[in-house]
């Protein structure tokens, strides 16, 4: 086996502090009911949903509140009843404001779910169909609508669908806590999903430091030709999609293509878990499953949240953050996005809330490039981030661009381990901006 | 609302990652400087506590140069990041046994100023710093730096090293003498094992990567042993490359320099194995009895060119 686990990797990446003791060992939680939540329009990639409430309007639980824009859109549903306060621009939880619709709390939140569908004859159609009505969005982090990736192009053909459940950002264990507490749900909406696809071969695959869950699920599906659990070396950024279809299949996604080109579609656990509850439950996709957590924050959680629940909300209910407190993050610490608006609201695909002490974000003082070349050792995408970021610096976009700056996934591998502490990641973001502005532009 | 509460947030805005690595680069040069410790030990072993002026000389002055420049020039003064005390430390321990301290004194000056301030400071010079002074040394007083005084612990005053006696004399020193250092040769290159220690030590803490020293060690030893097998008394075994003069030194503290090697795996095999084979002819056909210092700043001078051909593929791109 350890022969074995040697293989199911991909070469470069990191082994940061896990710290994800701090709340594997904890149940999920379900928050109370906030008094106020704020729904942006926009909660996933792709056109904003388009409001179908104005102000002072009562909502109920489970209402539509805005329907999907185009192909590439979702419908948001309220998680709770009550009365519209506002339809404006809010800050939000992705570093942009946004249009939202702020709803006041009359504290119910019971929802009357979709009608029921016959689960052991629904067909191919049926699951994406219930799936768009539901607004699910893939939960790894992208937030990207889930139909539309269960709705592959003709000319694609899809042999193989991985469930991710390798959670390799440390601190986050939304997705253990799922896997150990609802294995079975999960398994069924993987099958759905496979099903949506008619695709014969699945894997679920997991980190090695997640070896009860690996377990939990080998057994479930043990008479289960279909589907396989795999077991995954800890390291990030294992999750990463490229990474995982590397390491699973030995197939390489080229730059600028997507994982079907390679015939392989990608969901999250968590999102397996959202396919269950609308077809099963016929519940749609109104709250967000999150880790709590960092030395910042008095007592670490794992929390189901309406979505729209304010951080603040949150924090106070996970005891409020201490003196130490230095970066709130939403989302995790090598990829997740600074708050500076506690107020924002939690989304469709937030995962975590980290609140980071100096301690854990370990900056030094930055020095010149040292040429080291670690930057380089670590990157999983074979790319030379050091140069990169002097291209983006220098404001040599074209040679930025051959040198592969648009593949970058800013996983932050190599920011973390640079010795000079210079913030690669930041520059190669701003490369890419100031090029697609430059395009746009000319 | 969103400008006033960006005002008023006690909380950083930062770009992602969130957390760093422990690696910081004034942790990675005292690394270095701890691994150097057994090469310092060995130096005042083998040829008395006095050498310990010319290790101090060549520290201060380059730290002095370094700060002077930095002044001068009105940059932020970063002795405390230690590279230079790497300079000054590599220096002394390439140079011979009771080397005139005034010598030393120049020598750090020109490491340090001409080696690596003129390039603009750390992480933009091409010529490892230390070599540079080394290689000024060897040009400004060729007599004085290979003046060699024997190891304590054999009476003499001066005698030649083993790579002169090869050269010269046809003789070979014993390997187990090469091995603990007891002979003569430049103050921190003599003893292979106190080498080997902070060798160990650099690849344990993840430094240095094993790439060039393996390549060189590797190359040295084939590319030597060609020559030995077709004439074993004229020409050395492989195991003597290896121990004899500074190329344990240099394949260990020199040639695996940061700034001054190349940055991509396929690079450095390439850069190891020519530095192995460039010293190899030296010694047994140049004019001069060892090569290691000037077959690394040989190869210094074309890390951009390797850089530019050994770039590696981006995943998932046709090849």
């Amino acid at each position: 086996m350890k022969f074995f686990s040697k293989n199911n990797s991909f070469k470069g990446g990191v082994h940061p502090s896990e710290y994800k003791l701090l709340t594997s060992n904890l149940p999920i939680e379900r928050l109370p009911n906030p008094e106020k939540i704020i729904l942006p329009l926009s909660q996933h990639i792709g056109s904003p949903s388009i409001p179908l409430v104005a102000k002072k309007d009562e909502v109920t639980a489970g209402q539509l509140l805005a329907k999907e824009n185009g192909a590439i859109s979702v419908p948001i549903y309220s998680p709770i009843s009550g009365k519209v306060l506002s339809l404006g621009i809010e800050d939000t939880t992705s570093s942009f404001a946004k249009e939202a619709i702020t709803i006041q709390s009359t504290g119910n939140s019971e929802i009357t779910p979709f009608p029921k569908l016959d689960v052991e004859n629904i067909s191919d159609t049926e699951i994406r169909e219930r799936v768009k009505l539901a607004g699910i969005v893939g939960l790894g982090g992208a937030a990207f609508p889930t139909h539309f990736k269960l709705t592959p192009p003709k000319d694609k053909i899809i042999d193989y669908v991985i469930l991710n459940g390798c959670e390799c950002e440390p601190y986050l264990t939304r997705d253990y806590r799922l896997m150990i507490e609802r294995p079975q749900d999960l398994i069924d909406g993987f099958k759905l999903i496979m099903k949506a696809l008619n695709v014969q071969k699945g894997a679920i695959a997991i980190e090695d430091n997640k070896n009860d869950a690996f377990e939990l699920l080998k057994d479930i599906v043990k008479y289960d030709q279909s589907i396989s659990v795999i077991k995954l070396k800890t390291k990030y950024p294992q999750g990463a999609e490229k990474m995982i279809i590397k390491a699973i299949l030995n197939r390489e996604v080229p730059p600028g293509k997507l994982p079907i080109d390679v015939g392989v579609v990608i969901q999250n656990v968590a999102t397996a878990i959202s396919v269950y509850e609308a077809i099963y439950l016929g519940i749609p996709q109104t709250s967000a499953t999150l880790t709590v957590s960092g030395l910042g924050i008095k007592t670490p959680k794992n929390l189901i949240v309406p979505i729209g629940t304010p951080l603040n909300d949150i924090l106070e209910f996970c005891g409020g953050i201490t003196e130490k407190a230095k970066r709130i993050v939403v989302g995790g610490p090598m990829m997740g996005i600074t708050q500076h608006n506690l107020s924002a609201p939690v989304m469709k695909a937030t995962s975590g809330i980290l609140v980071l002490t100096e301690e854990e974000i370990n900056q030094f003082e930055q020095t010149n490039c040292l040429r080291c070349g670690k930057c380089i050792e670590v990157c999983p995408l074979n790319l030379v981030p050091t140069r990169l970021a002097q291209l983006s610096k220098l404001e040599k976009l074209g040679e930025a661009e051959e040198n592969g700056i648009f593949t970058c996934m800013e996983c932050g591998t190599c920011a973390y381990i640079c010795p000079a502490n210079i913030p690669l990641v930041q520059w190669i973001a701003s490369g890419k901006q100031k090029i697609s502005k430059a395009k746009k532009a000319g | 609302m969103s400008e006033n509460s960006l005002i008023n947030s006690r909380f950083e805005i930062a770009k992602s990652p969130h957390i760093h690595s422990n690696w910081s680069t004034k942790q990675v040069m005292w690394l270095v400087i701890i691994a150097l410790i057994p090469c310092i030990i060995s130096s005042i072993i083998f040829f008395g506590i006095a050498q310990i002026m010319i290790i101090i000389v060549s520290v201060l002055f380059s730290i002095a140069t370094e700060a002077l420049i930095k002044t001068v020039r009105k940059q932020k003064i970063t002795i405390n990041d230690g590279s230079v005390i790497i300079t000054g430390l590599l220096l002394a321990l390439t140079l011979p046994p009771n080397f005139s301290l005034v010598s030393t004194a120049i020598g750090a000056i020109v490491a340090v100023g001409i080696g690596k301030e003129v390039f603009g400071g750390l992480g933009f010079n091409i010529f490892n710093p230390a070599l540079v002074g080394r290689a000024f040394l060897q040009a400004a007083f060729p007599v004085s730096i290979t003046t060699w005084t024997n190891p304590n612990f054999i009476d003499g005053i001066s005698s030649a090293t083993p790579l002169s006696l090869m050269k010269f004399d046809n003789k070979f020193e014993p390997i187990n003498s090469l091995f603990f250092g007891n002979v003569s040769g430049s103050l921190g290159e003599t003893s292979a094992i106190a080498i080997l220690i902070g060798g160990i030590f650099l690849l344990a803490t993840g430094v240095i990567n094993y790439r060039i020293p393996l390549a060189m060690v590797l190359s040295a030893t084939i590319f030597g042993g060609i020559f030995w097998l077709i004439n074993p008394t004229n020409y050395p075994n492989p195991l003597f490359h290896l121990f004899a003069g500074g190329f344990l030194f240099g394949a260990v503290f020199m040639a695996t320099d940061w700034v001054t090697s190349p940055l991509y795996a396929k690079g450095m095999w390439i850069f190891g194995i020519t530095i192995a084979i460039v010293v190899i002819l030296i010694r047994l056909f140049g004019g001069l009895p060892e090569g290691v210092m000037y077959s690394i700043l040989l190869l210094n001078g074309f890390v951009p060119l390797i850089n530019k051909y050994t770039k590696p593929q981006i995943f998932g791109r046709e090849k």
